[in-house]
């Protein structure tokens, strides 16, 4: 693969593909873990370390065990075990190193386990017939674009706070509501074409 | 053969993973403070807040590492705060125990009704039909029980239209005072056995005109008080509990019959 096909992947997985506003995975940590642009980076930031690591080791997974063994049917299955010994990993990891991060993220670390925005990026380095360089970035990237859309909407639900409306959309409704505006903001990358 | 092979890959993924989590495991080890264990057995577990602290695991880690005093856990009680004392090594220093109370007596029959209210159980969706309250007094409970569904602690239960609390159970947690959303509830020292159990800042006059039971603010207590410790604020009767010597003249004069005394 060229350059420049890394660089549509990237600049795609980003802006054009948004994994939350366009692909709609990973929608549970994006609501739940953004009331805060704190949490919502650490949140983010830890998204991307698995989507790159999980996306890395999945690749290798499927190219040298399961497509020679005529397993890809088990795939899903096979990625799952990964990304969850993968989040353990690195939930111990920054228990040790980052405490501080560590009880910021609390319950969403787990949470990321089941977060298909990691299920989905490797699912779709396979469906993409991406190759390692392809899947690592597509994975780092799209990492970013969560990051990108999560601390974005933490910043407005950091203003809802002070805006005025009904007393009926309290909480969840008006939280959905400007989530839906963010993403209609990002559908004007939709169909963008690069190189 | 297929079977057999994807049987095989996935429990050598499984095993290999097992292991590296393992090994993991013993090189990212976090000691845990064996205090904030000990601390932790101490508290009453029911992860009320009343400390200020997300559960009963938040406050053991903070008192840990000494950054919270040990006597916080209203819900435990001084023993607890003494034993916990003991665990860090420092002086207790004193709880006074809270308990949660009511100041109105507007029960069904009693407070007149504003309208007939028949929606859903809950105190602020019956303050949502103009007046801010299900009955004429403003300042009256309104009896759909926000508080009792807080309580953790069943101390709490809607008696003929007005929430009442039972002292032998009521840990002091504050649970039902944030619950409550016209602010009714508050918290008084559990010595503390008078009460007034009204709060309308209304004239007598009016008073008179909505409830049976509502202070008038006639200042008969205020009189009578041996200790200075009741005084008529804007209308309404109200006892310091600092000065009060619990000796319940004012609840023998008064004529709405509002100013309770609890039997020791």
């Amino acid at each position: 693969m060229s350059v420049t096909e890394y660089i549509s992947i990237a600049i795609g997985a980003i802006l054009i593909n948004n994994f939350i506003f366009s692909q709609f995975l990973g929608c549970c940590p994006f609501l739940g873990c953004s009331s805060k642009v704190e949490t919502a980076s650490g949140m983010g930031l830890a998204v991307v370390f698995v989507m790159g690591l999980a996306s890395a080791i999945c690749y290798v997974v499927n190219e040298f065990i399961l497509v020679p063994l005529g397993l890809a049917f088990l795939k899903t299955l096979a990625f799952i075990l990964v990304i969850a010994a993968l989040v353990q990993f690195v939930e111990m990891f920054l228990k040790k190193a980052v405490p501080s991060l560590y009880s910021a993220l609390g319950i969403y670390l787990p949470l990321i386990t089941t977060n298909c925005a990691v299920l989905g990026v490797v699912l779709l380095n396979v469906q993409n017939g991406y190759d390692f360089l392809g899947s690592v970035i597509y994975g780092i990237t799209g990492g970013v674009g969560f990051l990108l859309a999560i601390v974005l909407f933490a910043s407005v639900r950091e203003r809802i706070r002070y805006a005025e409306y009904p007393e009926c959309f309290e909480g969840f409704p008006i939280c959905l509501v400007s989530a839906g505006l963010v993403a209609l903001a990002f559908m004007g990358f939709s169909g963008m074409k690069i190189f | 053969m297929s079977i057999l092979y994807a049987v095989l890959v996935l429990g050598a993924l499984g095993a290999l993973f097992g292991a590296l989590l393992a090994f993991a495991g013993k090189i990212f080890h976090v000691e845990v403070d064996p205090k904030q264990a000990a601390v932790r057995e101490c508290l009453a577990g029911a992860n009320c807040g009343g400390c200020g602290y997300p559960g009963c695991d938040g406050y053991a880690a903070a008192v840990a590492k000494g950054e919270a005093p040990c006597n916080k856990c209203v819900a435990s009680g001084p023993e607890a705060a003494a034993r916990i004392a003991e665990i860090m090594g420092v002086a207790a220093g004193d709880t006074e125990k809270m308990v949660a109370f009511v100041p109105c007596s507007g029960c069904t029959g009693v407070a007149e009704p504003r309208f007939n209210y028949t929606g859903p159980e809950d105190c602020r969706a019956a303050m949502l039909f103009g007046g801010k309250s299900s009955k004429l007094c403003t300042f009256a409970c309104i009896g759909m029980g926000n508080c009792a569904k807080a309580c953790k602690f069943d101390a709490m239960h809607v008696v003929n239209g007005v929430a009442e609390v039972d002292r032998s159970k009521c840990v002091g947690c504050g649970a039902c005072v944030d619950a409550c959303p016209k602010d009714i509830v508050k918290l008084i020292p559990e010595k503390q056995k008078i009460m007034v159990g009204c709060r309308n800042q209304d004239k007598g006059g009016q008073v008179m005109k909505i409830c049976q039971v509502g202070c008038i603010g006639c200042m008969k207590c205020q009189r009578e008080c041996p200790a200075d410790a009741i005084h008529v604020e804007n209308n309404v009767a109200s006892i310091d509990p600092e000065k009060c010597i619990q000796c319940g003249t004012c609840a023998a004069v008064c004529p709405r019959k509002i100013i309770r005394k609890l039997e020791p």
